[in-house]
């Protein structure tokens, strides 16, 4: 019994249309079916919605997948269940305004996509940033890092049954929220960036703090590695499941940690540097198995060499201003705003107009965000808004990735993978 | 009967209705609607440090038929109401709703065309949580408002 | 205009000049980022040559532009990487308002597959030979395209419609 016409025996209670065009894009992509049995006895053929709401998918995301037994014969994805339209609501704010949004979008580290977004308009408005305020963003982006890893790890292991790591990860994300709240203000949808510094500098409390997480974590680090590296069943789970083989890891889209573990060692630190990356000393793991396991050991050796970048930085730091002193270019510190008249009217001109790039420019710039290159590409129109700004979500490609290495493996493997992948769906669906 | 006219109308039907109220007041499962990064604050709070299960929401159970609170967690949109909206149909009665954080209340900052401006437009709230996204310690205190809505109920007496 | 371009760049232009001469319409510069843009119906074939010959192996984004102006309204832009010397190079092209077509490169990387699906449920562009032209983020359902400028940006009431509030049992 092939599986055909499978629209006549659904019945979608809502947005019909939508449901349809899924169920017959499923039919379509399959040109052949192998006919073992000449009737299906056992009925091993269906389609298993897994649907927005499920525990194990991070976020909103919706698979459809047509099953053989246990097989998983080909997938769809469905997304957009958390699509806000975040582009077209940049086209009405000034850049500043619209900090807040890059924070919620990979909601696991809002500091690196404050810093994407501060990264890109400083390149289209030509934007000095002085030599503090980049080691402060290291800093935080490399701490995000880790805490998008920690959550990662501990999702990912809860998926495959091991619930106490969740507890244990979460136990040092509050570590680091603590970190957030004593930097920023708030414990993680930060919008600490500005575009021309950052909002406030590192007091002496904030780096006593910082230094006491960097020479406790490794600790932590080493014992979930004896737990998990060696671990029968974690490794049965992992080895040889969701493979992304390496000649088709560019072609299909891969970026991050799924990249690097096919063989590439792309990393955006590396191929065009911001804040001072090219002043400290790291490395960038790869392997070349593409598998799941890979994509661990990709993620915790990362962190090892954030513990080591964030090291450097608090070494090589600079005293100095934090912001950019040109009027046009950042808000002025709260002294002069408070004090001074002409501190006022900037503001106030900041707040109202904004910056304002030269009219038909352009630029891209990407960022290395835990998930993959985080980049935005802004088109200006000399006003405070932006005429167009696009951003290329790593989770976004990401996901098709995942359309293509779930073919062939089990239905339990899928919460794995997703879980490797590491989707946020407040990217993904922008 | 002897014992009503001795202690007077009523007294056991309150009774069995504060015992029931305690009952579902201190065991209140709440079913995580986490679509955002309010969902990671929720997870916080189930953590270890803001512990809920020390008020009684012991599992987050991802089933409807088995949990009694539901608590939206982020902003829902256009395309997810009608998933949200099924979910809230299965579950089953006595059900109270907790919309945490700007989105789910009133749309918060995306006043935009994918996003429904507040939960309230499909779904009956019980506690709106404001915040961006609020502290774990905002979620507890709405999950107290809400045992306090429960140990008002006068389910038993009214029935009678 | 002068053009600080890389060795890579170089051999790009060069190369495209060479071979496409009647399809190049203009090479520059903005904020350090190079553009190229091109002829529309000619993307196929230059995607191939930036593929094969130039190893531009890395499509990283495909996007869309709505430029509001009354001929060329929408832009097509496609960000390439070269990862043996990591350069990057933006091609674009210009679609007019009625009807834009373009053809896919789907064949040529596999990942356009997703952005182009985007481009169009936002913009309306339609890409020819494409596996599985759907709507990405909207449902289905849904009738206008968001992303052009004329689309409010609270959205068009009743457009897409919110759940029965009170469910007929099941």
């Amino acid at each position: 019994m092939k599986i055909t016409d499978i629209n006549s025996r659904v019945n979608p209670q809502f947005q019909e249309k939508h449901q349809r065009s899924i169920y017959k894009s499923l039919e379509d992509k399959h040109t052949t079916i192998e006919d073992v049995d000449i009737d299906d006895p056992l009925n091993a053929k269906m389609i298993l919605n897994m649907g927005p709401q499920h525990p194990a998918t991070h976020g909103v995301l919706r698979l459809v997948l047509q099953l053989r037994g246990e097989t998983i014969e080909k997938t769809k994805l469905d997304i957009g269940y958390l699509h806000r339209g975040v582009e077209k609501i940049a086209e009405n704010k000034t850049y500043q305004e619209f900090m807040p949004y890059t924070d919620r979008m990979d909601y696991l580290s809002p500091y690196s996509n404050n810093v994407a977004l501060c990264t890109a308009v400083e390149k289209i408005a030509q934007v000095e940033v002085p030599e503090r305020a980049h080691y402060i963003r290291m800093i935080g982006c490399e701490l995000a890092r880790i805490s998008s890893h920690l959550l990662w790890l501990g999702t990912m292991v809860m998926d495959a049954g091991a619930i106490s790591f969740f507890i244990w990860t979460f136990r040092e994300r509050e570590k680091i929220y603590d970190i957030m709240d004593q930097i920023a203000g708030h414990r993680f949808t930060v919008s600490h960036s500005r575009i021309g510094g950052v909002a406030n500098d590192l007091t002496s409390d904030a780096s006593a703090i910082i230094k006491e997480f960097v020479t406790q974590f490794p600790k932590e680090l080493k014992d979930w590695h004896g737990l998990l590296d060696r671990n029968r069943i974690f490794i049965d789970r992992n080895e040889n499941v969701g493979v992304l083989q390496t000649e088709d890891a560019l072609n299909s889209g891969a970026t991050g940690p799924v990249l690097r573990a096919a063989g590439f060692a792309v990393d955006q630190r590396i191929i065009s540097p911001y804040a001072r990356y090219d002043k400290v000393d790291f490395e960038v793991p790869t392997r070349l198995e593409g598998d799941n396991l890979a994509r661990y050991f990709v993620r915790m050796e990362e962190m090892k060499e954030s513990i080591k970048i964030i090291r450097q930085c608090l070494d090589k730091i600079p005293k100095g201003p934090i912001r950019s002193n040109n009027a046009k270019h950042a808000y002025p510190s709260k002294d002069e705003v408070y004090y001074s008249m002409e501190g006022m009217i900037h503001d106030f001109m900041m707040t109202d107009t904004g910056i304002c790039p030269p009219a038909g420019a352009e630029c891209y710039h990407a960022v290395e965000s835990p998930k993959g290159e985080l980049g935005y590409y802004i088109q200006s129109d000399g006003t405070g808004h932006p005429w167009r700004l696009k951003i290329n979500s790593p989770s976004f490609r990401n996901l098709q990735v995942l359309e293509n290495i779930l073919d062939g493996e089990m239905v339990a493997d899928t919460v794995v993978v997703i879980g490797g992948v590491d989707p946020v769906m407040g990217e993904a669906d922008k | 009967m002897g014992i009503e006219s001795a202690l007077g109308e009523g007294y056991l039907t309150t009774r069995l209705d504060k015992l029931v109220n305690w009952g579902r007041a201190n065991a209140a499962w709440p079913m995580p609607m986490g679509l955002a990064c309010c969902a990671i604050e929720m997870m916080a709070f189930a953590g270890p440090k803001y512990d809920a299960a020390r008020f009684g929401s012991e599992v987050m159970r991802f089933s409807p038929r088995q949990s009694d609170v539901m608590i939206v967690a982020g902003w829902a949109t256009y395309k997810m109401s009608h998933a949200i909206r099924r979910i809230w149909d299965q579950m089953p009665d006595p059900k109270w709703c907790i919309a945490m954080g700007a989105c789910a209340s009133t749309g918060g900052m995306h006043r935009c065309y994918g996003v429904v401006q507040g939960v309230d437009n499909f779904l009956p709230v019980d506690a709106y949580i404001s915040g961006c996204p609020p502290r774990p310690d905002a979620v507890i205190h709405a999950l107290m408002k809400i045992q306090d809505k429960i140990k008002t109920e006068h389910s038993v007496l009214l029935d009678t | 205009m002068s053009l600080e371009l890389n060795d890579t760049l170089q051999t790009l232009v060069d190369g495209l000049s060479e071979n496409f001469s009647d399809k190049l319409i203009e090479v520059y510069q903005s904020s350090g980022d190079t553009f190229v843009r091109v002829e529309a119906n000619s993307i196929l074939e230059i995607s191939k040559y930036l593929k094969e010959k130039q190893h531009f192996v890395y499509l990283c984004d495909v996007f869309g532009i709505d430029r509001y102006t009354s001929e060329e309204r929408f832009e097509v832009v496609y960000n390439l990487l070269n990862l043996r010397t990591q350069t990057r190079v933006f091609i674009k092209v210009r679609l007019k308002e009625e009807n834009p077509t373009i053809a896919s490169v789907t064949d040529i990387w596999k990942c356009s597959n997703w952005y182009e699906r985007e481009v169009y449920d936002m913009f309306g562009v339609r890409f020819e030979n494409h596996p599985d032209l759907r709507r990405i983020f909207m449902p289905e359902d849904f009738e206008y395209f968001p992303l052009r400028k004329e689309f409010p940006l609270l959205g068009i009431p009743g457009s897409i419609e919110l759940p029965n509030t009170t469910p007929d049992t099941e």
